[in-house]
C-alpha cells in the first residue's frame, strides 16, 4: 500500500463522507422539524440522478441540465410533501417507516415504468473531465473534486440559511414547538413543505452528482439511505455538526475499510467486515452515546 | 363597551371528541382589558387556545375585528391581530433572545389595518422592545434556556407585541415567578393598557386584575360562571374567591 493509493483513497472517502452528508442533513432535518423517519429520502437521490440522466439527453449545456434536475424534484418533493407526507406527520413513527418505505418501493417501480430496468449512464461535463496532479506520481479526477467542493458548499449554505436567516429561525423554533410558531402567525404547513423540499433537494444534489459516478437504477438511492440513517444516529439527531462529522467519519470508513480488511483477513472476511464496520462503529457510539456524538435529546 | 374587538358567541371546543368548553360568550372591546378567571381546569387555557387552532372549535363563532375567524387556521387568527403569550411561557429554548423576538415577527406594514385605533398605535420594533424591557436587551445574546422565569415572559410578551397585535392574550400572566418580577409584569401591561392595547389577561391574582382590568370573566366547567365589570370584585369578594378558589 503506497502512501499515493492512501491519498487518493482519503479524497474518495472525503467524496464518499459528502454525499453521505447530503443524505443525513436531509434525515436529520425532516426528522427534527416534522418528527418524520423518512425511509422514502433515497428515491429523491434517485430522482436527482435519472433527472439529470433524462435532462441530459435534451440539454447539452450541463449547468442547465443540473438545474432543470433540481427543480423537477423540487416539483416532485412538493407533490410528495402535498400528497403523501403531511398526514403522516402527526403519526407514530411505525406508520411513518411503513407508508414512506411504500413511498420507496412505489418511486422504485415508477421509474422502471419510465424509464426501464436497464441502468442508465451520464457523462461528466467536458470541462470538468480532466484530473488534477495530487502528488508528482498521483492524479485525481477533477469530477470528484468537484462533488465534494459542491457539497460542502451546500452544506454552508444550509448552515447560513439555518444559523443567519429568518427562515432558519422559524425552522429552528419549528423543530421545537411548531404549534407556537403557528399561534404567533407563521403558515406552518408551508414552512413545513419548504423544509421537506430542502431536505429533498440536498438528496437530490447527491444523486445529480453520483449520476456520472454510478449507473442510474432503480432502487440506487436505498443503500445510501441506510448508510445515512447510520450517520444521523452516529452524529445525533438534530445535530447539523454531528451529521458532518458522522458522515466524513463512515464515507472513510467505509472506503479505507473496503481497501484494508480484505488484505488483512481474505476476501470474503474481510468483505463482511467492511460491510459491518460502519454498524460496529454505530453499535460503540450507541453504548457510549446513546444520543449520538452531538446530539442533546436525552434517549 | 367600547367596539368589539374579539367577539366570542356560543362557543363549544375541546380536544379530539372530548369537550371542555360548553357554550362561552365572551368579548374584548378595542383598548379594554379583560380578566379571566377561575379554578384549574376549568378551560380558560382551552378557551385560549381555541382561538389560535390549538383546541379543537366545535361550535359557536369567533369574530376578530369585525372579520369571523371561526374557521380560520390559527395563524391567520394571529396575523389577524391576536398576540399570543402562551401557558408556560414557551420560549423558543435554542434560539436567543434576539432570534426568539425577530423569528415570528411581522413589521408594521404587515399587521392589519383593520381598526382606526390600530393603524393609529406606534408599531413595535426590535429597539422599542429592548427599551420597554431593557433587561431582554442585556441579554439578547443569550438562549431561551438561559434565562430566568420572570425573563421569559418579559421574551414571550415582546415576541407577542412584534407580531404588531391589537389584542394581547396572556395565559397566567405572572404564575411561577418571584413577587418583585409579577409587580414589573403588572406594570407592564399597565403600559400596554395605557397605549391602547386591549388585553385578554389569565392570572389568579385578584388584586393586581382589579388594578388593572375593565371587566372579568370566570369560567366554571367550561361555562362562564360569572362576568361583569371589575368594580364587582371588591363588592363581591367573598363569592368571586369561592369561584376562583383563592379561600
Ligand atoms: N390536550 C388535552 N387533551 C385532552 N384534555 C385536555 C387537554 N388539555 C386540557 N384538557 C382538559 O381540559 C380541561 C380544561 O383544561 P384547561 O387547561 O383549559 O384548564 P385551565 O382553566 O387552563 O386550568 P389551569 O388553571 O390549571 O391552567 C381539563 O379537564 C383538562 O383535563
Ligand atoms: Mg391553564
Amino acid at each position: 500500500m503506497t502512501g499515493g493509493l492512501v491519498l487518493e483513497q482519503a479524497f474518495n472517502g472525503l467524496q464518499f463522507g459528502m454525499i453521505l452528508f447530503l443524505m443525513a442533513v436531509g434525515v436529520t432535518l425532516a426528522f427534527g422539524v416534522m418528527n418524520l423517519i423518512n425511509l422514502a429520502h433515497g428515491s429523491m437521490l434517485m430522482l436527482g440522478a435519472y433527472f439529470i440522466a433524462a435532462a441530459a439527453t435534451k440539454i447539452t449545456a450541463y449547468p442547465l441540465a443540473f438545474v432543470a434536475a433540481l427543480m423537477l424534484t423540487a416539483v416532485a418533493s412538493v407533490l410528495l410533501e402535498v400528497l403523501v407526507m403531511r398526514p403522516l406527520y402527526r403519526m407514530g413513527h411505525l406508520d411513518q417507516v411503513l407508508a414512506t418505505f411504500g413511498v420507496s418501493i412505489a418511486v422504485n417501480e415508477a421509474v422502471i415504468m419510465i424509464w426501464g430496468r436497464e441502468a442508465m449512464f451520464v457523462a461528466p461535463p467536458e470541462w470538468l473531465d480532466g484530473t488534477v496532479a495530487l502528488t508528482d506520481t498521483i492524479s485525481y479526477p477533477l469530477y470528484r473534486l468537484a462533488i465534494t467542493g459542491v457539497a460542502a458548499l451546500a452544506g454552508l449554505a444550509l448552515w447560513l440559511l439555518l444559523a443567519r436567516t429568518r427562515l432558519g429561525m422559524r425552522i429552528r423554533a419549528g423543530a421545537e414547538n411548531g404549534d407556537i410558531v403557528g399561534a404567533l402567525g407563521v403558515n406552518v404547513r408551508l414552512l413545513f413543505i419548504g423544509v421537506f423540499v430542502i431536505s429533498s433537494l440536498l438528496a437530490a444534489l447527491g444523486g445529480v452528482m453520483l449520476g456520472p459516478l454510478i449507473a442510474v437504477q432503480s432502487g440506487m438511492g436505498d443503500p445510501l439511505l441506510i448508510l445515512a440513517l447510520a450517520v444521523v444516529v452516529i452524529g445525533g439527531v438534530g445535530s447539523l455538526k454531528g451529521a458532518l462529522v458522522a458522515s466524513l467519519a463512515v464515507g472513510l470508513l467505509d472506503t479505507f475499510g473496503r481497501m484494508i480488511w480484505p488484505h488483512l483477513m481474505g476476501n470474503i472476511i474481510g468483505n463482511i467486515v467492511a460491510n459491518a464496520s460502519v454498524y460496529i462503529l454505530m453499535a460503540l457510539v450507541i453504548a457510549v452515546r446513546p444520543s449520538g456524538l452531538f446530539g442533546n435529546h436525552a434517549a | 363597551m367600547p367596539r368589539p374587538l374579539l367577539q366570542v358567541t356560543g362557543l363549544e371546543a375541546g380536544y379530539g371528541s372530548a369537550q371542555v368548553l360548553f357554550g362561552i360568550d365572551l368579548a374584548v372591546g378595542e383598548g379594554e382589558v379583560v380578566a379571566l378567571m377561575g379554578r384549574n381546569g376549568m378551560g380558560k387555557t382551552t378557551l385560549v387556545r381555541s382561538l389560535v387552532g390549538l383546541a379543537n372549535r366545535m361550535a359557536g363563532r369567533i369574530e376578530f375585528a369585525g372579520v369571523d375567524v371561526t374557521r380560520f387556521p390559527g395563524y391567520r387568527v394571529a396575523r389577524a391581530g391576536l398576540g399570543l403569550v402562551p401557558e408556560g411561557r414557551h420560549v423558543f429554548r435554542s434560539l436567543d433572545v434576539e432570534e426568539n423576538l425577530v423569528a415570528t415577527a411581522r413589521s408594521a406594514a404587515q399587521a392589519p389595518t383593520g381598526s382606526a385605533e390600530g393603524s393609529a398605535r406606534e408599531p413595535w420594533t426590535l429597539s422599542r422592545v429592548y427599551e420597554f424591557f431593557p433587561r431582554l436587551a442585556e441579554r439578547r445574546h443569550h438562549r431561551g434556556n438561559q434565562l430566568s422565569g420572570g425573563e421569559q415572559q418579559m421574551l414571550a410578551i415582546g415576541r407577542a407585541l412584534l407580531t404588531q397585535p391589537s389584542l394581547l392574550v396572556l395565559d397566567e400572566a405572572t404564575e411561577g415567578l418571584a413577587p418583585l418580577i409579577r409587580e414589573d409584569i403588572w406594570q407592564t401591561l399597565g403600559r400596554l393598557k395605557a397605549g391602547g392595547l386591549a388585553v385578554l389577561v389569565v392570572d389568579r391574582d385578584l388584586r393586581a386584575l382589579s388594578r388593572l382590568a375593565d371587566r372579568y370573566v370566570i369560567l366554571d366547567k367550561g361555562q362562564v360562571a360569572r362576568s361583569g365589570p371589575v368594580s364587582d370584585l371588591s363588592e363581591q369578594a367573598s363569592t368571586i374567591e369561592r369561584h376562583i378558589g383563592v379561600a
